[in-house]
């Protein structure tokens, strides 16, 4: 067993772990954080999609170990006070989701995504920037209207600004 | 008084999704019980082997393992063997399939021992520990050669892998094929596909010893079915033992089964007296989740010189893999009455062969039977069209049943309910810019262009909503196809729907308190939809067929209307008045003439629970319940186009444009529906494009894991274009409701596969493998030059 230090969801957990244990089931099954799913063992899905320093990883990619000392979001921090992320609104307005199981890792993958973008992303963006992420149900057409809608309303201003101010 | 505004037809963001979106919806991986073990399965690495020992003393000896047990140990047990529902035929071989396999294994990852551990990781290196004496046996991977004589069998003691025959035949179709000046004949392969449901499989039987009663939490499509089944194994009384399906990752047909690991939990869990969980891994899930399609096909048409059809013929081997699962031999019939496609003709004849071989078994799959019905009739009918010369659209006018709205009969033999196929026909070739499209194509071929363009039609008929009780009877299913909903209003007229589906995705929480909100003027908001659990909705026959909406949104609204039936007598009595001195309209009874006195539906929920002043005789509280059985499938049907471009040079497949037109009757929710039509167009796209089970002849899955078997990323695939035709409500329902979950999977793989040929006819390819993968592509238009293929 190894001790590790994390910040989850902004509070800082400390517990001893297994060097073999993955992060994922670090959050799921020592921290009770059972929003992020596994759905492979390939690091294929994506469904296990959780920030680690504000990017997104594939949290059944690495260890817990090597986690320490970082810091992880999940899906159960993207609402604040009761108010849906932007991303997690647009999903539920757009119907990007239908049985949800891969809907926590893709709103976590878009969320990097759309940070990491200097404006609002086109369709062909989205569809590169999560081909990370499976999805069964929907055939990706709702999940990419969705994070297009939210990376307009997230970065929307970016690209307005920049206009204004002749660009950057 | 005001009118509550109609919801159907409009799209109010679904009730599931706020669990959804922020991670706090459970599904069976994420609960857990106090001192629960964690199952795990040891495998048959072997496709077919004698299982010679089992040597369990190393793993008994580590940390944290509880009990390791064989086939032979609980061989004992069991009741009965997992449920078959469907015997086909006389002549169908049945042999038992028990969750673990005592003697032989006979395919790739069939279960030989569990391990029961502490925990998850426990139980995993413990079952690596077990040391299995495994003496391979000679293995059967191709439906051909398990039908030659002396192939190895899959189960000896049958004698033949041959599971079953199966006929149906309408009009002399010998006849119509000897007199027939046109007659084309072409053999199809429908590969093997992998459903992957994005969450895999999960069970938690939780016993409470005392009482003898059992909780099964599962990630299933069939709750209601799967209990009875776990009766039939385990001899649990069904009245000690509820089973729920929380919320589910998705199925496809892949839960719409009952599986070996949910009568292993149950019965490890009365033995040990603790609750037991089981998850499966996802390379797991390609070895013992059922896989789908996998067909021989030959398809024959006979026609006259313009190429009018006369009559079809369909000669079809289906590969069940080792064991027959709960509807393995009768998947492909759901498919038998819909090889005509949505044209006319006078003489049908649909033949089956179901083929044991060392292969996972297969069972239902997103669409089960109508994708490879619709595959066959869609390309045969273009292979008929070069024959006579026509074009793809023409030699489907000239062959379609004319549009109807009455119930009008079709070469299966069966009635469809509504269609009018010209329809979805125009309007998808108005949403191609099919003749545009047609130009561009012909400016490539004469510059001689690399990438050339196709375009694939399919206008398709499918049947959906299972099923009518009788004609299951009639084609030996075990049960029926009936569905139940209750609703019960709560003195503050507040909403309780409580229904015999079980969905995993397809929203039926917001669909079906769209229905009952227009059906008593309550708002949406004030009704809640339960499913997916035996205790609190004990009537039902679960999600899967196309049948939640067409059965269960049926009874649904049956149920709502037995409560407008009880409170128009409860506002009569409280107006002074006849029951049909009233008008009803969305929630509020007035009296004719009289529109100020009135009653709400709300508030007639008040007096059933007070109670006060009820008519004479009446009983208290408003809750009725009512069960639907169908009189007639529904039969949604369109037209997909498909736009491709092939490079000729690498064989690399894009679509440029795809559209689909479903008429699918009357819409609830379009945001649904479109939501349905997307997901499906695409996984059918998967089939014609990337996706294939591939077996090496030893039976060793060779595409047992998410890396190479190519289940596509947004990246690989377009935004698709959707209309909805004519929508024709169906006269087999009052609500004109037709089903719309498997439409795209049924009709796209020909629309895709068809473009393909398309592309490249000019060449002189006529056929290309599914899926058409760049090596498959390449390959055909190598052959067909005159190369090797190679």
């Amino acid at each position: 067993m190894r001790q590790i230090s994390v910040t989850v969801n902004g509070t800082r957990r400390e517990a001893d772990v297994e060097p073999r244990q993955l992060l994922v089931y670090f959050l799921r099954e020592t921290l009770g954080l059972t929003g992020t799913n596994v759905g492979c063992d390939t690091s294929t899905c994506g469904s296990c999609t959780v920030l680690l320093d504000g990017q997104s990883v594939k949290s059944c990619t690495m260890l817990a170990v090597q986690a320490d000392g970082h810091e992880v979001t999940t899906i159960e921090a993207m609402a604040t006070n009761g108010e849906l992320h932007p991303i997690q609104r647009a999903f539920h307005e757009h119907h990007g989701l239908q049985c949800g199981y891969c809907t926590p890792g893709m709103i976590m993958a878009a969320d990097s995504l759309i940070r990491e973008a200097a404006g609002p992303l086109s369709e062909a963006e989205v569809r590169i920037g999560l081909e990370g992420n499976l999805c069964r149900c929907t055939g990706y057409q709702n999940i990419v209207q969705a994070v297009m809608a939210a990376s307009q309303e997230m970065q929307g201003g970016v690209k307005a600004r920049a206009g204004k101010g002749g660009g950057s | 008084m005001a009118v509550a505004e109609r919801t159907i037809g409009t799209s109010p963001p679904r009730k599931e999704d706020p669990e959804l979106i922020t991670g706090q919806a459970r599904y069976t991986d994420d609960l857990t019980m106090p001192g629960m073990l964690h199952m795990v399965v040891v495998r048959s690495p072997f496709a077919h082997a004698r299982i010679k020992g089992v040597d369990a003393s190393k793993a008994l000896a580590m940390d944290g393992v509880v009990a390791v047990y064989t086939g032979a140990d609980l061989a004992a047990d069991w009741a009965g063997p997992l449920l078959m529902a469907w015997a086909v035929s006389e002549d169908l071989k049945n042999p038992p399939h028990w969750p673990l396999t005592k003697d032989e294994a006979r395919h790739q990852g069939d279960g030989v021992a569990v391990v029961l551990a502490t925990s998850r990781a426990a139980a995993k290196d413990a079952a690596e520990a077990v040391e299995v004496d495994y003496e391979p046996l000679p293995v059967v991977v191709d439906m051909e050669a398990a039908l030659a004589d002396g192939a190895p069998l899959v189960h000896e003691d049958q004698g033949t892998n041959k599971a079953y025959t199966w006929s149906l035949k309408n009009g002399d179709v010998d006849a119509v094929f000897a007199a027939a000046p046109v007659v084309v004949k072409e053999r199809y392969v429908i590969q093997r596909a992998i459903p992957t449901a994005i969450e895999t499989r999960a069970v938690i039987a939780d016993p409470s010893p005392a009482m003898g009663e059992y909780t099964l939490w599962s990630a299933t499509q069939i709750p209601h079915i799967v209990r009875v089944a776990m009766v039939v194994a385990t001899g649990i009384p069904e009245s000690k033992l509820r089973v729920i399906a929380p919320r589910v990752g998705g199925g496809f047909g892949s839960k719409l089964q009952v599986y070996a690991e949910e009568a292993l939990c149950l019965l490890v869990a009365k033995k040990l007296g603790r609750p037991v969980k089981w998850v499966e891994e996802r390379s797991e899930n390609y070895l013992a989740t059922h896989h789908g399609r996998d067909q021989i096909q030959v398809a024959e048409l006979a026609a006259d010189e313009q190429g009018k059809i006369r009559g079809f013929r369909f000669n079809i081997m289906v590969n069940m893999g080792a064991y027959l699962m709960i509807i393995t031999p009768g998947t492909p019939l759901l498919g038998a009455f819909v090889y005509c496609g949505c044209y006319g003709g006078d003489a049908y004849e649909v033949n089956f062969t179901g083929v044991f071989t060392n292969t996972t078994p297969t069972d239902a799959y997103r669409g089960a039977g109508r994708p490879e019905a619709t595959y066959a009739i869609e390309r045969i009918i273009e292979a008929l069209a070069r024959k006579v010369g026509k074009d793809p659209v023409e030699i489907r006018r000239l062959n379609f049943l004319p549009a109807f709205t009455e119930p009008t009969p079709m070469p299966g033999g069966l009635s469809i309910d509504s269609g009018n196929y010209d329809a979805t026909l125009d309007q998808a070739l108005e949403l191609a810019g099919y003749d545009q499209l047609r130009k561009e194509q012909q400016v490539r071929r004469e510059r001689g262009d690399t990438k050339q363009i196709g375009i694939g039609l399919s206008t398709y008929l499918e049947m959906c909503g299972l099923a009518p009780s009788r004609v299951l009877k009639a084609l030996n299913y075990a049960a029926g196809g009936w569905d139940a909903a209750t609703i019960r209003l709560s003195p503050t007229g507040k909403v309780q729907v409580i229904a015999g589906t079980s969905p995993h995705g397809q929203g039926h929480a917001t669909t079906f308190a769209q229905i009952v909100a227009d059906d008593l003027g309550i708002p949406f908001d004030d009704i809640e939809v339960i499913t997916g659990d035996t205790t609190l909705a004990p009537l039902g026959m679960d999600t899967y067929g196309s049948r939640s909406i067409a059965i269960g949104g049926v009874a649904v609204h049956r149920a709502a209307m037995k409560i407008v039936e009880k409170t128009r007598r409860i506002a009569a009595h409280e107006l002074e008045v006849s029951d049909e001195d009233l008008d009803y309209a969305s929630g509020t009874f007035s009296v004719k003439g009289a529109p100020d006195r009135a009653k709400t539906v709300p508030g007639l929920a008040w007096s059933a629970w007070t109670a006060h002043d009820l008519p004479d005789g009446m009983e208290p509280g408003l809750e009725e319940t009512a069960v639907y059985d169908a009189a007639n499938f529904v039969f949604p049907y369109g037209a997909h186009i498909c736009a491709v471009e092939v490079d000729t040079e690498t064989g690399q497949v894009d679509i440029l444009k795809y559209v689909a037109v479903d008429d699918v009757g009357v819409v609830i929710n379009p945001q649904i529906v479109d939501g349905q039509v997307a997901g499906g167009v695409i996984q059918g796209i998967a089939e014609a494009l990337f996706e294939e089970a591939v077996y090496s002849d030893d039976g060793q899955l060779l595409t047992a894991s998410l890396t190479n078997y190519e289940v596509p990323a947004a990246s690989d695939v377009p935004s698709i274009v959707i209309g909805r035709g004519p929508e024709l409500p169906s006269t087999t329902n009052e609500l004109g409701v037709k089903g719309v979950g498997e439409t795209g999977t049924i009709a796209s793989p020909p629309a895709v596969i068809n473009a393909v040929i398309d592309a490249l006819s000019h060449l002189g390819v006529t056929d290309v493998p599914r899926p058409a993968s760049p090596e498959n592509v390449w390959r055909t238009i190598r052959s067909t030059r005159g190369g090797d293929g190679r």
